[in-house]
C-alpha cells in the first residue's frame, strides 16, 4: 500500500474581527458588533431570521476526557444552551413545534449565509465562522469572502444616518492588551489519541508563525517594549494544553466538540493562529498543517509500515523543552537564527523545526500527481524555508509579517522614526482595515508587491455560494432556497417549520462529508417546495 | 465548482516545483521599490497616528 499525503480535510476558519466607531473609542463594542451582524443580515434577508441551533454543542467537554463543570466554567466558556439531548441518526425526524418561538437574545445576533457560514457576535466582536471547505485554496476563498460580508455590513451602516458608523479590522491586538482570535478547525481521526496528537502537532504550531505571523508593532501584550515580533497572537499564549480561549490561552486547545459524529472525527480547534491579510499565509497555514496532522494520522493505523514509524519517531523528537517559552522567543527572533532548546538536549532553529516536519511527511509518499494543491503546497513550504533561511526579504510577496516588516522599516528609514512611534502603530493597524481605500494590504496588492492566489470574481461568488463538497452545501441551499421555512441551523442541523406541518422537522448533518452537491444537488433542483425536499431526503 | 475553479487556477501557474526562485534585486532597487510604496501609502494613512493609536481600544475576545 502506498501512501499519498494530502491537504485534503475538513477544515474552516472563524476570524473575529476587530470593531471600532471612528471618532468614538468609549462606544460600545457588543452593540457594534450587533449592528454590524444585524445590517448584513438585513441586507441580505429571505424573510426569515433562523437561530443558531444549539442542541449538539458541549463546549466544556475536554478531549482529555473530562468535562469541565458548568458552575465552574468561565462564562465565556458557556457558549451554548443544553436543554435538548442531541438526537442521532442522519434522515429528518420530527422535533415538538414550540408553544412560542424560542427567545433569541437580540445582543446574540446571528445570521446563517447561503455561504453556509456564520455570521454572529462573539464576546465583543463581530465573528464570520467560514463554512466547511476541504482543501487550503478553498479556505482562502471563503475566509476572503468573510471580508467582503464585513465590508458590505460596514457600507450598509454607513449608508443609515439612524446608526453608528463602524470600521472594521482583520487582526488580533489593540496594543493595550486585548486579543481577539482566529481559529482553526480541522477534523482529525477519533482514532488518534489526543495526547500524542497534541504532543506532535505542538513544535509544529510553535515554529508555524516563520512563515503564516502576520506581524506585529509592539511587544509584549500590552505593547510595553517597542519593536516588531512575527506574531499578533504569540504574546498572550500562556499555556500548552487547555480548554479556555479567553485566558490561560493554549497553544493546543482541548475543546472536545467535533460538531460531527464524535466516534469517527474529533475537531482540532487551535486559537493560537493569527488573522491573515495575505492568501498565501492562509493558504499554508491551512495546507501545512493540514499536512503534519495527515502524518499524525497514518500513527492511529493498526499496520505501519517501517516510513511512517521514522517518520513518527522524528515528530517525537522534536518535543520542545519549554514550548510557551518557544512560542514567544520564534515570534520575538525576527533573524530566524535563534536555537530552541528540544527535550532531548538538542537546539534547532524554528525553520530546522519545519523543515523536519517537512521531511516528516515527504519521507513516507508523495502527493498523488493529480493532486496539483498538495503538490503546490509542498513545493511552497520547501522554498520558503529554504529562502527564509538566506534570504527573508525575498519573501515579502508571501509573508505577511515580512510583507508588513518591510513597509516598516521603510518608514524608519526614510522618516528617521523609532519603533515606539505612534506612525509605525498606526500602519500596523491600518495594515487590516477592510476598506479597500484605507487598507494597507490593499495598497500592497493595488501595486503588486504581495502574492495572491484567488480571483476576486471567485471571491465574490463565495459570499453567497457554498462550497461544494462539504455538508455547507446543504445548509446554505437550504437557506438560499427554502430559507423562510428554517427555524434554525447549526453546524451539524438544519430544522425546518414548514406550514401545515404538525412538527418541526431537524435534518441531521453528522457527517461534514455528506449533504454535499454530489449528494443533494439534484434533490434541491427537483424539490418545488421545503415539504417536497424534506419528503425526498426522508426515503 | 470549486475543484474545476481550482483546476482552472492551477493552470495559469507555473508548476510550483519548478517555478523560479525569484533573482535577489540589490538593496538599492529594493529601497526605491519600498519608497515607491511608501508614497502610496502615504496617502491613506491616518493623518494623526498618535490619536488613531490611542483610540484604537478594543474589548478581549477569544
Amino acid at each position: 500500500m502506498s501512501l499519498h499525503p494530502t491537504t485534503r480535510r475538513v477544515m474552516g476558519i472563524e476570524t473575529e474581527y476587530g470593531v471600532l466607531e471612528p471618532g468614538r473609542p468609549g462606544a460600545n463594542p457588543m452593540a457594534l458588533s450587533s449592528y454590524v451582524v444585524a445590517a448584513y443580515g438585513t441586507h441580505v434577508s429571505t424573510g426569515r431570521r433562523a437561530r443558531w441551533d444549539y442542541d449538539d454543542e458541549d463546549p466544556l467537554l475536554d478531549a482529555r476526557g473530562f468535562r469541565l463543570d458548568r458552575a465552574g466554567a468561565h462564562p465565556s466558556l458557556l457558549t451554548d444552551d443544553p436543554t435538548r439531548p442531541a438526537p442521532s441518526g442522519e434522515v429528518p425526524h420530527e422535533v415538538a413545534r414550540p408553544a412560542v418561538e424560542p427567545y433569541d437574545d437580540p445582543a446574540a445576533a446571528n445570521a446563517i449565509l447561503t455561504n453556509g457560514a456564520r455570521l454572529y457576535v462573539d464576546h465583543a466582536h463581530p465573528e464570520y465562522s467560514s463554512p466547511e471547505i476541504t482543501r487550503a485554496r478553498d479556505g482562502v476563498l471563503w475566509d476572503r469572502a468573510g471580508e467582503l460580508v464585513m465590508l458590505t455590513a460596514m457600507r450598509a451602516l454607513g449608508q443609515n444616518p439612524a446608526l453608528p458608523d463602524v470600521v472594521l479590522y482583520k487582526n488580533n491586538v489593540d496594543g493595550k492588551g486585548a486579543t481577539y482570535g482566529t481559529h482553526e478547525n480541522f477534523l482529525v481521526d477519533r482514532a488518534v489519541p489526543f495526547a500524542q496528537l497534541a504532543a506532535r502537532i505542538m513544535p509544529f504550531l510553535v515554529t508555524r508563525p516563520v512563515f503564516a505571523g502576520a506581524g506585529r508593532v509592539g511587544i509584549g501584550q500590552r505593547g510595553e517594549k517597542a519593536g516588531f515580533q512575527i506574531s499578533q497572537r504569540a504574546d498572550y499564549v500562556e499555556a500548552e494544553i487547555g480548554l479556555e480561549t479567553t485566558l490561560r490561552r493554549p497553544i493546543v486547545n482541548t475543546r472536545d466538540e467535533p460538531h460531527a459524529d464524535p466516534d469517527r472525527w474529533r475537531r482540532l480547534h487551535l486559537i493560537g493562529g493569527d488573522a491573515n491579510c495575505l492568501e498565501v499565509a492562509t493558504y499554508l497555514k491551512l495546507g501545512t498543517t493540514s499536512l503534519v496532522l495527515w502524518l499524525i494520522e497514518q500513527g492511529a493505523a493498526l499496520e505501519q509500515p517501517a516510513a511512517v514509524v521514522d517518520a513518527l519517531a522524528r515528530l517525537d523528537a522534536l518535543a520542545l523543552a519549554d514550548p510557551v517559552a518557544a512560542t514567544h522567543e520564534v515570534s520575538h527572533d525576527l533573524t530566524l537564527a535563534l536555537p530552541l532548546e528540544l527535550a532531548d538536549g538538542r537546539r534547532l532553529t524554528a525553520l530546522e523545526i519545519q523543515r523536519e516536519y517537512l521531511e516528516a511527511v515527504t519521507s513516507v509518499g508523495e502527493a498523488r500527481s493529480d493532486d496539483d494543491e498538495t503538490r503546490d503546497v509542498l513545493a511552497r513550504w520547501s522554498s520558503l524555508l529554504d529562502r527564509l533561511a538566506t534570504d527573508p526579504a525575498s519573501c515579502a510577496r508571501e509573508v505577511e509579517w515580512l510583507a508588513k516588516l518591510r513597509v516598516l522599516e521603510g518608514l524608519r528609514r526614510r522618516d528617521h522614526v523609532e519603533w515606539g512611534h505612534a506612525r509605525l502603530a498606526a500602519v500596523d493597524l491600518q495594515w487590516s482595515d477592510l476598506r479597500p481605500e484605507r487598507s494597507l494590504y490593499a495598497k500592497l496588492v493595488q501595486a503588486g508587491a504581495v502574492e495572491t492566489l484567488v480571483d476576486p470574481g471567485d471571491v465574490e461568488r463565495a459570499v453567497t455560494e457554498p462550497p461544494r463538497d462539504t455538508r455547507a452545501f446543504f445548509r446554505g441551499r437550504a437557506i438560499s432556497r427554502f430559507g423562510a421555512y428554517v427555524s434554525a441551523a447549526s453546524w451539524d442541523s438544519v430544522v425546518f417549520d414548514v406550514p401545515g406541518a404538525p412538527t418541526l422537522s431537524r435534518v441531521p448533518m453528522r457527517d461534514p462529508l455528506r449533504g454535499t452537491a454530489e449528494h443533494v444537488e439534484s434533490l434541491f433542483e427537483a424539490s418545488a417546495d421545503a415539504r417536497a425536499l424534506l419528503a425526498a431526503l426522508g426515503t | 465548482m470549486a475543484e474545476q475553479e481550482q483546476r482552472r487556477i492551477e493552470r495559469d501557474e507555473p508548476d510550483a516545483p519548478e517555478a523560479p526562485v525569484p533573482a535577489a534585486p540589490s538593496t538599492q532597487a529594493r529601497d526605491a521599490e519600498v519608497d515607491a510604496l511608501l508614497d502610496e501609502i502615504d496617502d491613506v494613512l491616518e493623518s494623526n497616528a498618535e490619536t488613531f493609536v490611542r483610540g484604537f481600544v478594543q474589548k478581549g475576545g477569544e
